[in-house]
């Protein structure tokens, strides 16, 4: 009944199946990846109609308008993060397998962020354009956005795993995640205020690196409890 | 609290212990706390001298500041209950982490309430987006995240275990928070004014400042107490020393109530 | 093998199952009984670390399940309600995600032979949201063939199932309790199985 040579569980292969689970799973769902894509552009375009269409003041506002969407949308698309695979039992069968939880967790986020943060920072240029940033500032703004939007899903996940099945998980999930947003959101636009008056700028993007690695380094191990609590 | 539970923490972790000794307590802290809150407001209010800048309206302070302080502590010491009671599996610990919640919740709305009080006349409007107003804002919707998601989950063992790991995960979050938040007013404002103390405070102040965080301390714990002791109740209902407690004089005390 | 030792299920305000005790060796059977509500899920979901119990333990040779989680995983499948089955993939891209997930390689042709040998020849190639109830348990059911598990803990695994899956997952079971595997599984059909030793527990009581 045994088929085939069971090689010793390789960690890596686990890692590598995982992400390519869930990007062929985002592919063969685009509409879903769209919709947080078109409500990111929606938010950014709905401040000139409610703020003012004047340049001067859009390019003030530009970074926190583009950052404020960007934590709205990737909140947004934190719904897909777990609950579908806690639906069909999937997770379930994740929780069981002979890997460590928190790196399986890991690459479900990174899948997460490939699918949901990298369209946001490539879309950003436009949308920065559209407030009247210019060249040096829009490439600022995609790298804070890259450095960033990790730390944002990595977070959000916690959020994610422990409002599982619970009931308007949804927005219960933004009450919990948005606060810690709150330093990443700080630095993310203070790159960019502090490039266009001139400023050093380099400070930030350390920390906002730093962010990332403390995030990469615990939040999987959180997300990893908290679902276990969830699964229950 | 932590100082009392660690005389007999084995044998007072027991709900079942905990339970009449938190009862005997209860009057104790009242007593205390409500006669310190005399004797501070009474200090705040009448004995310390009027600030040769502000006038009196600084007054406020006495009951600003504590409520600050209280809001940050009742977080720490909800996060060690939680980790206790994640890491040794104590239901009493889960039990006090998700007492504290309401109250550390006021105490923060109410740092907030007299934050803007205090504001109005000292610079003029009732919010500004100061530090430290700006971070105690942000620990009450910290305060409220972890009792929306603790309100919405149905299964008591898993609310107060996911809610732990909430508030583990937030106090790990609020030095980085604080920290990100004054360097972002640094760079915003400048040198901000913010609602703290004067370098050099009249002895009266200060004293009557701690009396006041006493006061507020001793009034935590006779409420945390009193709602752990509904919450033991509720979760331990299906124990025989539960039962007995509850069989006759609940009887009795619902009778009273309708009279 | 595996040991349960005094375990307590409490779901809200009610214990459903207290002092629970037994013991599995290899080649053994284990059937759950109960009326609906009894416990027979939790107690399976426990006994593979999904849920943890109010009081007592769940031992794997010897050791506290959760003190040995990659472990005890390695020798562990569970089948449950839900076929752990993902509706936008094939039932060939399922098994082999979950084997890789499993930390096993097998090639393609053995996981066409298994999906073939569950009688869903031909429909490999199909999303699972195209098959019926019935197929997308056989997806599930598949991973029996594939793997070297020594513990099945199955949660009513013959539900939806044809008189011809029915017999065909007796006799895999049959098979497993011949190499000296473990199962323990609930159900509320009557199939006949032959193992070394057929062993009930009954919640009700």
């Amino acid at each position: 009944m045994s088929k085939g040579a069971i090689t010793q569980p390789s960690l890596f292969a686990a890692w590598r199946a995982m992400i390519v689970r869930d990007l062929t799973l985002a592919m063969r769902r685009r509409a879903d990846v769209l919709t947080t894509l078109f409500f990111f552009i929606i938010v950014v375009s709905l401040f000139p109609l409610g703020v003012s269409p004047e340049m001067a003041v859009l390019r003030e506002i530009a970074p926190g308008v583009i950052w404020v969407a960007a934590l709205l949308a990737s909140m947004l698309s934190l719904g897909r993060l777990f609950s579908d695979d806690y639906q069909d039992g999937t997770l379930e069968q994740m929780l069981l397998l002979p890997q460590p939880l928190s790196v399986l967790v890991l690459a479900k986020v990174l899948a997460h962020w490939l699918v949901s943060g990298v369209p946001l920072v490539l879309l950003s240029p436009l949308l920065g354009m559209q407030l009247g940033l210019d060249g040096d500032a829009i490439i600022l703004m995609m790298l804070t956005l890259l450095l960033g939007t990790p730390v944002l899903s990595l977070i959000g996940s916690v959020g994610a795993a422990l409002t599982l099945g619970v009931r308007g998980g949804g927005v219960l999930v933004s009450l919990l995640v948005l606060p810690l947003y709150i330093p990443v959101l700080i630095f993310g636009t203070g790159a960019v205020d502090a490039a266009t008056s001139g400023m050093e700028f380099e400070g930030h993007l350390s920390l906002l690196g730093a962010f990332f690695v403390l995030a990469a380094l615990l939040t999987p191990l959180a997300t990893a409890a908290a679902l276990r609590i969830s699964v229950e | 609290m932590a100082f009392k539970n660690s005389i007999a923490w084995y044998y007072f972790s027991s709900p079942k212990n905990f339970y009449p000794m938190a009862g005997r307590l209860i009057p104790w802290f009242w007593a205390l706390s409500i006669t310190l809150l005399v004797v501070g407001l009474y200090m705040g209010f009448f004995v310390a001298p009027t600030d040769y800048k502000q006038g009196e309206s600084y007054r406020i302070i006495f009951i600003h500041v504590p409520a600050a302080w209280m809001s940050m502590l009742i977080y720490l010491v909800m996060a060690g209950y939680a980790i206790i009671g994640l890491a040794w599996k104590l239901r009493m610990a889960e039990m006090m982490a998700s007492a504290l919640a309401p109250t550390g919740a006021m105490f923060t709305f109410l740092a907030l309430w007299t934050g803007a009080f205090w504001g109005k006349p000292t610079w003029g409007t009732y919010w500004v987006w100061d530090a430290r107003l700006t971070s105690e804002l942000i620990l009450l919707f910290l305060y409220i995240g972890y009792i929306s998601l603790q309100s919405a989950i149905d299964d008591p063992r898993r609310a107060a275990r996911a809610s732990a790991l909430l508030a583990i995960v937030g106090v790990i979050n609020l030095p980085v928070i604080y920290w990100s938040v004054t360097w972002w007013n640094t760079l915003h404002q400048g040198a901000s004014v913010s609602p703290g103390m004067e370098p050099k405070m009249a002895s009266d102040m200060l004293t009557a400042m701690m009396v006041m965080t006493f006061a507020f301390w001793t009034y935590t714990i006779a409420v945390v107490l009193m709602r752990v002791r509904r919450t033991v109740l509720e979760r331990e209902n299906q124990t025989s020393w539960v039962k007995a407690l509850v069989g006759a004089p609940k009887e009795k005390s619902s009778e009273g109530e309708k009279q | 093998m595996l040991e349960v030792r005094g375990l307590e299920c409490v779901r809200g305000d009610h214990r459903l199952f207290t002092g629970l005790n037994f013991q599995l060796q290899g080649g053994e059977l284990l059937r759950l009984r109960g009326s609906n509500g009894s416990g027979k899920t939790s107690l399976l979901r426990m006994l593979c670390g999904l849920l943890e119990p109010a009081e007592g333990e769940v031992l794997w040779k010897g050791a506290d399940i959760r003190a040995q989680r990659d472990e005890f995983n390695a020798e562990l499948l569970y089948l449950g309600h839900s076929n752990g089955v993902k509706a936008e993939l094939t039932g060939f891209e399922n098994l082999r995600i979950n084997n890789a997930l499993c930390g096993r390689s097998l090639v393609d042709e053995q996981l066409y032979d298994a999906l073939a040998e569950i009688g869903l020849g031909g429909r490999e190639d199909l999303p699972t949201q195209a098959l019926s109830q019935g197929q997308k348990r056989r997806v599930a059911l598949a991973r029996l063939l594939l793997n070297d598990a020594a513990l099945w803990i199955l949660d009513e695994p013959f539900t939806a199932l044809d008189v011809k899956a029915v017999a065909q997952l007796a006799k895999l079971i049959e098979a497993h309790l011949q190499k000296g595997g473990m199962v323990v599984y609930t159900t509320h059909q009557e199939v006949e199985m032959r193992a070394g030793a057929c062993r009930e527990v009954n919640l009700d009581e």
